[in-house]
């Protein structure tokens, strides 16, 4: 796949095409793909620079096929949507995330192919995106190496197993889900794209705290984490999905008691 | 026009900083600091590799011996070495004889060019670990350090080192294979100063990196280090160790870099969460903390999160 075919197969899936919209912003990162970029996502919405969108990484790139992102929106109110993205990745979007009723904030990892801004758009109720983000180096070949787990030739063994846990703070519960998966780009030789394409979490009453279309930009064996506001539900099931129809689901409790105090 | 990669890179690089080719200036000028009879300590930057730098951040040793001088660790480019053999050879008014690469990262090991490979000696894993790793190592080197690196190549060292004593030009350098820093950690004892010379298994006020880290034999290497008798002991960043200080101080930084990272993976914090963690005063004064941190997260993070979240399949 050509990398313009892949930016607009990418693009396609996340927003209206623009047709007459105005002009983005000027990106405070000068970044050479915002426009193209903030076109395909955001069509005609009004789109806004905004501090109140943290998007926590590390100043480098150690390792550019596991890059952290955390990306906190909760000082926004009313926050529908959360699109990770890094412009001059091959496959720039990570993650759309729906917050349905998880709170704001999504932790995860992505590969990086070269120097980019990693961003965080997020559109609340009125239609409006609010953009932040920085640049990373990196060297390249976070998407165009292949995965540790194909290297050594053990990915099948351990397809589909998910990890995780929940933790109650006293004020929110926070959920962790990690799933083993190779998150083939496509951009290796002979490996076909194969990736977790959707996940979601829903509390004990079957209620849907979260929805997320996955890209294969996210890092090998996907981890995320989400913050669900209170502490009322002792369990979450949380159900995937690949881009070859696999499911793969489990149920995340939380730990009796508070999380072990961290070391000073 | 055949362009390497890293060519392209290093070429895309000079291109777009104001130290291109034309104009690039740096000459490495490495200095020599006796630590007793016939042996130079020859300091690194206690910072991260940069081209401010021009990678120069690992310490080199220089043993003079009848037969020419031994060089511990050649530094991060064949300019570096080629810099630290004139300096070897004014202090000893001979040529190197021996050098000597304590493991493969590319601080202490990418000057080995500048000499005759068979002069050039490292345990069998090195060698290794150099063909492994050697070419990404190099990519990352030449991207950072642009004309610093002009003319390095992979280091493949010719001589492979076993344990034991070693005696070369009426010198004799006990020759110690330990892990955990990496793959194969070499030490060097020089017999006749009582100087161990540990190279990355100790750092001394300056963060430990882990990107090839197995704790659990590095701590077993430090214990192997404790118990051999030695006066003053050299690591591999950082200043003299008279006192013993260094290797308690790395086996501290290890267990309570481990001990922290475990407990944010059973507390749910993520990666950047635990790249912010706080660091306890007591390590207030050593360097490159923060950046060493955040660096191990990445390198250990993800196993410890397969070993103890807990799995949840339904
Ligand atoms: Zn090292």
């Amino acid at each position: 796949m050509r990398l313009v075919d892949l930016l607009l197969a990418c693009a396609a899936l996340v927003g209206p095409a623009a047709t007459a919209a105005a002009a983005p912003p000027r990106d405070p990162l000068g970044s050479p793909m915002w426009d193209f970029h903030a076109r395909r996502l955001f069509g005609s919405d009004p789109v806004v620079f905004d501090e109140a969108v943290a998007v926590t990484i590390p100043p480098i790139a150690e390792n550019q096929r596991v890059f952290p992102v955390t990306v906190d929106a909760r000082k926004l109110a009313g926050v529908k949507r959360i699109v990770l993205f890094g412009d001059l990745n091959p496959i720039p979007v990570a993650v759309d995330f729906r917050p349905t009723g998880a709170a704001p904030f999504i932790a995860t990892r992505i590969k990086l192919d070269q120097r980019t801004p990693v961003r965080a758009a997020v559109q609340t109720l009125d239609g409006t995106w609010h953009v932040a983000g920085s640049w990373i180096d990196a060297a390249g070949g976070g998407c165009s190496a292949p995965p540790v787990s194909r290297v050594k030739g053990d990915w099948a063994d351990h397809l589909g197993e998910v990890r995780g846990g929940a933790w109650r703070d006293g004020i929110d519960t926070r959920l962790r889900v990690t799933i083993r998966h190779p998150m083939d780009t496509g951009l290796v030789e002979n490996i076909a794209a194969y990736n977790v394409d959707r996940l979601t979490v829903s509390d004990e009453a079957g209620q849907r705290l979260a929805e997320m279309t996955v890209y294969g930009s996210v890092a090998e064996d996907p981890a995320f984490t989400f913050i669900v506001p209170g502490t009322g539900s002792g369990a979450f099931a949380i159900a995937a999905h690949d881009s070859n129809g696999l499911a793969f689901s489990g149920t995340a409790r939380s730990a009796p008691g508070p999380a072990p105090a961290l070391r000073k | 026009m055949k362009v390497t990669r890293r060519g392209f890179i290093a070429a895309a690089l000079a291109a777009s900083t104001p130290l291109g080719a034309e104009t690039f200036a740096g000459s490495y000028a490495p200095d020599a600091e006796p630590i007793g009879q016939g042996i130079w300590l020859v300091r690194g930057a206690d910072e991260a590799i940069g081209f401010a730098n021009g990678g120069a951040i690992a310490n080199s040793v220089i043993l003079a011996t009848d037969a020419g001088p031994l060089i511990v660790d050649p530094g991060p480019s064949r300019r570096y070495g080629e810099a630290l053999s004139a300096l070897a050879a004014r202090l000893t008014g001979k040529p190197p004889a021996r050098v000597f690469v304590t493991h493969l990262h590319p601080d202490h090991s990418f000057g080995a060019g500048a000499f005759d490979p068979r002069i050039v000696a490292a345990l069998a894993g090195t060698r290794v670990e150099l063909d492994r790793d050697g070419a990404g190592f190099s990519d990352a080197m030449y991207r950072l350090l642009v004309d610093w690196m002009r003319g390095t190549e992979v280091p493949r060292p010719g001589l492979a080192l076993t344990p034991g004593p070693l005696a070369i030009g009426g010198r004799i350098v006990r020759v110690m294979a330990l892990a955990g820093h990496s793959a194969a950690d070499l030490a060097l004892l020089d017999e006749s100063t009582g100087t161990l010379i540990a190279g990355d298994l100790v750092f001394h006020d300056r963060a430990p990196a882990t990107p090839h880290a197995d704790l659990a034999l590095w701590r077993h290497s430090l214990a192997a280090l404790a118990s051999t008798p030695h006066r003053q002991l050299v690591p591999g960043h950082g200043p003299l160790d008279p006192t013993a200080a260094a290797i308690a101080q790395t086996r501290d930084w290890l267990d309570w870099l481990e001990q922290a990272l475990r407990d944010a993976v059973a507390s749910g914090l993520d990666m950047t969460e635990a790249g912010s963690l706080p660091i306890p005063s007591r390590f207030a004064a050593v360097k490159a903390a923060r950046y060493e941190l955040q660096r191990s997260v990445a390198h250990l993070y993800p196993r410890f999160e397969a070993e103890l979240l807990p799995r949840i399949d339904s």
